[in-house]
């Protein structure tokens, strides 16, 4: 029987000929994974193993997100624990404020991921190098421990729902509106345990950055990982961000799928969805008058430089609403300088948002962004549970750049589509 | 371990990691501390109802959401002997066994089970007991590996039992 793409990884990576969906496996890792959250409790963790040290300094990535600049004296305190870990271990892919980005957005620029590749993060949108073709998953502090440690993970190799996507985007519709609308369909435990393998003609059509997105919200639909196929424009994009040539999988002609899902691209439309689930998918036609009191556009789903392009596309001349907050965050700092180069951070400063440096801040409630009693946001992140962004009574609206920025002009929740 | 026995603290579907140790308290590790705010954005009477030994029941997609191992930790320190549901969400399920907090998967004591039921769970036989109703429930058997890691209490024990 034919493999899936991320079962011909797993094989390869476990020393195998072939695996099959339920079957237990460990994988050599290529890239370990840790934030300013989730690394400390890792590295109290390691003091507990008999073995001391990391496995390969340079294929662990540390980089504090989050919280960074540090927000209050505690989490400057787990910086601190992270650098210095970073420093005693002499690991290569430390970075610190004014080098870091936003994890997910920052990897794939640095060139440190290659197709084929396996790779955990303690973060749960580590799915993200999907958009890659490697595989790439989430988990806790304590594998990530044991990641550095050994340079090894289990696996329960996974079963794959396959989707294919034909056509292409119409104008001001992204690849947000697809994952949301996908997530919509199938629900937020829709792929529990399973891989989403994108793939058909309508591939080719997405940007690198639309596919990215796409792939870090493979979680929210329950997935182990998302993945798409590797085409020309992967690899272009892997040799101007210097990543290893890798090795280039592809599923196998009979690979067992257990449902596939057809998807026309030219069909969607701008897509949100409301509180408090990602699956709370609509269009808007189905979008009543809802006022709003803040937008945030940027983490690691939509924090890139086509994100802040589209979103700067509907802002220029034009101006947030008075009452409404706007906060744009470019996710790395070389997008930051090529949003400055390309003068959209004027266009964001003179319609009356707020820049930030990178940081996951507002997307969880960090800071930079929290929501008080009852307001409302819609926001291009990824999570709108029940008091995610700040108070319990708060509401978010997941949505595309675009959206978010057509938000911000008229105060309510808007079709990007008529900009 | 052998046992579980406590009194049931019932929840839905998709009950994520947000809620049960909202991000504002991420800033710290430890244990004790993330159990004062345990489930605090679903159910603020938590921290003070929950006794030593009681056991979660919820329904689908347990722990969705951030790969917080905080998470299974606050839950685990506040004094949860076991957490049944319908399913979990894979990051969650994982952090859970590494951690040593037994966790159990069963549609049916997910959908029969009601908040302050007595319930006993054996772990050797993965049977439910609800000893109010007087139910049994199968739960499901974790895969001999998995097993491995639970009975050393989590998975650095286990890596450094190998």
């Amino acid at each position: 029987m034919g493999m899936t793409m991320t079962q011909k990884i797993l094989a390869a990576h476990a020393g195998l000929s072939e695996v099959e969906a339920g079957q237990l496996i460990e994988a050599d890792l290529d890239l370990v994974l840790g934030n300013d959250i989730t690394a400390p409790v890792a590295i109290r963790e390691m003091e507990k193993f008999r073995k001391e040290g990391v496995f390969d300094r340079d294929k662990i990535a540390l980089v504090p997100d989050h919280f960074v600049p540090a927000k209050d004296i505690r989490s400057a305190e787990n910086c601190k624990c992270v650098r210095e870990f970073a420093k005693k271990n002499k690991i290569t892919n430390y970075f610190e404020v004014g080098q870091m980005g936003i994890e997910h957005a920052l990897l794939p620029e640095k060139g440190l991921i290659a197709p084929g590749d396996v790779v955990i993060g303690a973060d749960s949108h580590t799915c993200t190098y999907g958009a890659l073709g490697a595989f790439s998953t989430g988990v806790g502090s304590t594998d990530m421990a044991a990641g550095m440690t050994t340079g090894k993970a289990w696996f329960k190799v996974p079963s794959a729902i396959q989707f294919r996507l034909t056509g292409s985007l119409p104008p001001r519709v992204s690849g947000k509106d697809v994952i949301l609308h996908i997530i919509g369909m199938i629900g937020v435990d829709g792929a529990l345990y399973q891989s989403m393998e994108f793939t058909g003609e309508g591939v080719a059509a997405l940007s690198m950055d639309d596919r990215f997105t796409i792939a870090n919200m493979a979680i929210e639909a329950g997935a182990k990982n998302g993945i798409f196929p590797v085409d020309e424009q992967t690899l272009r994009y892997e040799r101007e961000h210097g990543a290893a040539p890798g090795t280039v999988c592809a599923a196998d002609p009979d690979a067992e799928y257990t449902r596939v899902i057809d998807i026309d691209l030219c069909a969607l439309r701008p897509t949100v969805s409301f509180p408090h689930l990602p699956e709370n998918a609509r269009t808007f036609e189905n979008i009543p008058d809802i006022r709003i009191d803040q937008v945030v556009i940027g983490s690691c789903t939509n924090g890139r430089i086509s994100d802040l392009r589209a979103a700067a596309e509907i802002l220029r001349g034009r101006h947030v609403t008075e009452g409404v907050r706007c906060i744009v965050i470019p996710a790395t700092e070389r997008i930051y300088l090529e949003a400055m180069e390309e003068g959209l951070l004027r266009i964001f400063i003179e319609a009356g948002a707020v820049v930030s440096t990178p940081t996951c801040g507002p997307c969880l409630g960090g800071y930079m962004g929290i929501l008080a009693a009852g307001e409302r946001c819609v926001s291009t992140t990824n999570r709108n549970f029940v008091g995610r962004m700040g108070d319990v009574s708060s509401e978010i609206y997941l949505a595309s750049p675009a959206t978010a920025a057509a938000s911000a002009v008229t105060g309510r929740i808007t079709d990007p589509t008529g900009f | 371990m052998q046992a579980a026995n406590g009194t049931v603290l019932r929840y839905g579907d998709n009950v994520d990691t947000d809620v049960i140790i909202p991000a504002r308290y991420l800033a710290t590790g430890d244990p004790a501390e993330l159990a004062k705010h345990c489930m605090e954005d679903i159910d603020r009477e938590f921290v003070t109802k929950v006794q030593r030994g009681d056991m979660i029941v919820a329904g689908k997609n347990f722990g969705c959401g951030s790969s917080r191992e905080h998470a299974p930790i606050a839950i685990k320190a506040s004094g949860i002997s076991c957490v049944i549901a319908e399913t979990f969400a894979r990051i969650f399920y994982r952090n859970a066994i590494n951690i040593g907090l037994p966790i159990v998967e069963c549609k049916e004591a997910s959908e029969r089970i009601h908040a302050g039921d007595r319930v006993r769970v054996d772990f050797d036989t993965g049977i439910i007991t609800d000893e109010t109703t007087g139910e049994t429930f199968r739960g499901q058997a974790f895969p001999p590996f998995m097993q491995k890691i639970i009975d050393s209490e989590g998975l650095i024990n286990y890596i450094n039992s190998k």
